[in-house]
């Protein structure tokens, strides 16, 4: 930043722009961001987490030496062993390959899940936010009565009338995550809407939509991401809440929440059965809850690199 | 001064914001933040409109525009009413006149590139073709003094003085023929203030720009404007050319208000006039005169008739002041009622 750009002057000479794409100033918000998170040890310890059960979900189902619904009742309620690694429930089946398996499954319903329920909390929140008024109060009073039940009561209640199953499991948390999604960012719309250049591109004529989605979309991102990355966490939660119940995954899909459920009939003499899908579940809700955490941490302008 | 075109003409505008109150959010009050202004800005000249914070200049130019829908009254542009436009009327005049704000770091989004700014205010009113696009934005920044090599930059990469005038290309980029400056230069340091003073008399010049510039610094008013407005509570206390302003004020808002200019001069005495106690709330302004609350002059009249603007014998042509005792207040026939 030279001072004497701030002379007019007609006569200075043309300086090549620089290409390189790397110093793109349009990157540098996230550069410092992931500076900062990478700092951060438990957000690090998380992502790698959650890196790893992607990469679990993706390849692991291909290198496992059991099917995962295959029965074995001669081998029922083997205590984990070199070959079976967490041991074998009460069919017989290994459970090490039907976490394996069954580790896509929690991911998807926990990102699909927060996929659905985010977008329309956004598209709620902004549109109370930007016109304000009426639209607004109908909108929020919307969301505070879903707020009033909780979570996982709520999420009950949608799978209870639409049935049970894994994709109205995702319906049934994604609905009960809607309010959250739509208070946080009806808020950044409001501190956003009052800036002037909101009102630069209202008098230059822009439409709505322009201004909501070219100039208050991008500029309430980062809260955004980081409820996003919590909720994963409360999904995941939530969905295997209501596996456990048997109101959605039903068997013999290697979900975890299911699973747990079936160990608990056994929990006295085969303990292993209820233990492994229960620490999976903890293992997923941490990582996602520690990223989340350090996303925070790491968007927020006020904490030093 | 010879007879100028009309550009706008602003009659009675009101802008009264509701206040809420209550478990069912009735409307309990109105902020009067401007109650009842009329003025005319003629093609070409700078009009200036000064008054302290909370005085509705800033309303007046938000309104004009129609950022803020007014409560009542009437904007003319160019012998259109606005007011009488629907949303889709009222974009299309829009790169007729364009504002530029205070703050040059609120005013430009933060995640765009100069040439994005400048491209989108040409693509939202269409008003040059788009492989000229390019092109108009190179000279754009060339005309308020940016270098094309700064195109590529995102705003958080200007000072704030270049931001202002990121915002003064934006402003241009659509051809306007009136530009609202909405305490323009009010954030700016002193000699970058000189500085886009200069850039916005160069641009007048260039472009035949007619400008409302809003501001509460008599200094910069001055030196930019050719008629001055001084509002006091919502309403219009005196409206004159500079000199006439300045030289030989009707009002003693006015007076007290010319009065807080510093001086480098220090020979010369000045004779300060300390106005007592705040601005009235614009929630319930005072009865009649809405300066009688400070006003040293203040007489029971004052209290309960309000005073229309008006012009007297001794003022030149346009020159008006709403006072009941602006001859006698001059002519020092009428000595101030409270000491």
């Amino acid at each position: 930043m030279s001072h004497s750009t701030e002379h007019i002057d007609n006569t200075r000479t043309v300086e090549p722009s620089n290409p390189n794409p790397n110093s793109n100033p349009r990157f540098k918000n996230w550069k410092i961001v992931f500076r900062k998170l990478k700092k951060n040890k438990s957000a690090m310890i998380g992502g790698f987490f959650i890196l790893f059960f992607i990469i679990v979900a993706i390849i692991g189902p291909f290198l496992t030496t059991y099917a995962p619904d295959t029965q074995n009742l001669v081998n029922k309620l083997q205590t984990p062993s070199g070959e079976h690694w967490f041991g074998t429930d009460n069919f017989g089946r290994d459970i090490f390959s039907r976490i394996i398996h069954g580790t896509g499954l929690t991911l998807l319903v926990g990102f699909f899940s927060v996929l659905l329920g985010a977008t329309i909390g956004i598209l709620l929140g902004i549109i109370g936010g930007y016109y304000g008024g009426r639209t607004d109060s109908i909108i929020m009073r919307f969301m505070d009565i879903l707020l009033a039940f909780p979570g996982i009561l709520l999420a009950l209640a949608i799978v209870t009338v639409l049935g049970g199953s894994l994709v109205n499991v995702i319906i049934a948390v994604a609905i009960s995550s809607i309010p959250v999604f739509a208070r946080i960012v009806r808020g950044s719309t409001l501190s956003v809407k009052k800036l002037e250049y909101i009102d630069a591109m209202k008098a230059l004529g822009a439409s709505d939509t322009r201004i909501i989605f070219k100039h208050i979309f991008p500029n309430i991102t980062s809260p955004i991401i980081v409820q996003a990355t919590l909720n994963i966490a409360t999904a995941i939660l939530s969905a295997s809440g209501l596996s456990f119940l048997g109101l959605g995954a039903q068997p013999p899909t290697p979900e975890w929440g299911a699973m747990l459920s079936d160990g608990r009939n056994f929990l006295y003499n085969a303990p292993h059965v209820a233990l492994f899908p229960g620490l999976a579940i903890v293992a997923v809700v941490l990582a996602f809850n520690m990223l989340g955490d350090g996303l925070r941490d790491a968007f927020d302008p006020k904490t030093k690199e | 001064m010879q007879k100028q075109k009309e550009l706008l003409k602003v009659t009675d505008l009101k802008q009264h914001f509701p206040i809420k109150g209550g478990i069912l959010g009735r409307t309990v009050n109105h902020v009067k933040a401007v109650d009842g202004v009329t003025f005319t800005v003629y093609e070409g000249e700078t009009l200036s409109i000064v008054g302290e914070s909370g005085c509705g200049k800033s309303t007046t130019g938000r309104a004009i525009l129609r950022l803020d829908e007014p409560t009542s009254g009437e904007v003319e542009f160019d012998g259109n009413n606005l007011l009488a436009y629907n949303k889709k009327e009222m974009n299309k005049v829009r790169k007729d006149m364009q504002i530029i704000f205070q703050d040059p770091y609120a005013s430009i989004n933060p995640r765009h590139t100069v040439r994005q700014i400048l491209t989108e205010a040409m693509e939202i009113q269409n008003s040059v073709p788009k492989s000229e696009r390019n092109d108009r934005v190179l000279e754009l920044m060339q005309t308020v003094g940016l270098g094309p090599h700064q195109a590529d930059r995102m705003p958080h990469e200007f000072s704030g003085g270049q931001r202002q005038r990121i915002g003064i290309a934006r402003a241009l980029s659509v051809n306007p023929q009136l530009i609202i400056a909405d305490e323009a230069v009010s954030a700016l340091d002193v000699s970058i203030q000189a500085q886009v003073i200069n850039l916005l008399k160069k641009l007048q010049r260039d472009f035949n720009l007619t400008y409302l510039f809003i501001s509460h610094d008599l200094g910069v008013v001055r030196h930019i404007s050719d008629r001055i407005i001084v509002m006091y509570l919502g309403k219009i206390v005196e409206i004159a050319d500079k000199k006439s302003l300045f030289n030989n004020h009707m009002h003693p808002y006015t007076q007290a208000l010319l009065s807080a200019i510093p001086s480098t001069d220090v020979e010369k005495k000045r004779e300060r006039i300390i106005l007592k106690g705040d601005v009235p709330s614009p929630i319930d302004p005072p009865k009649g005169c809405r300066f009688h609350t400070r006003c040293p002059f203040a007489t029971d009249l004052c209290r309960t008739e309000t005073p229309e603007l008006r012009s007297a014998d001794s003022m030149l042509d346009g020159h008006m002041a709403a006072c009941h005792y602006m001859e006698e207040i001059k002519s020092g026939e009428h000595e101030p009622t409270v000491v």
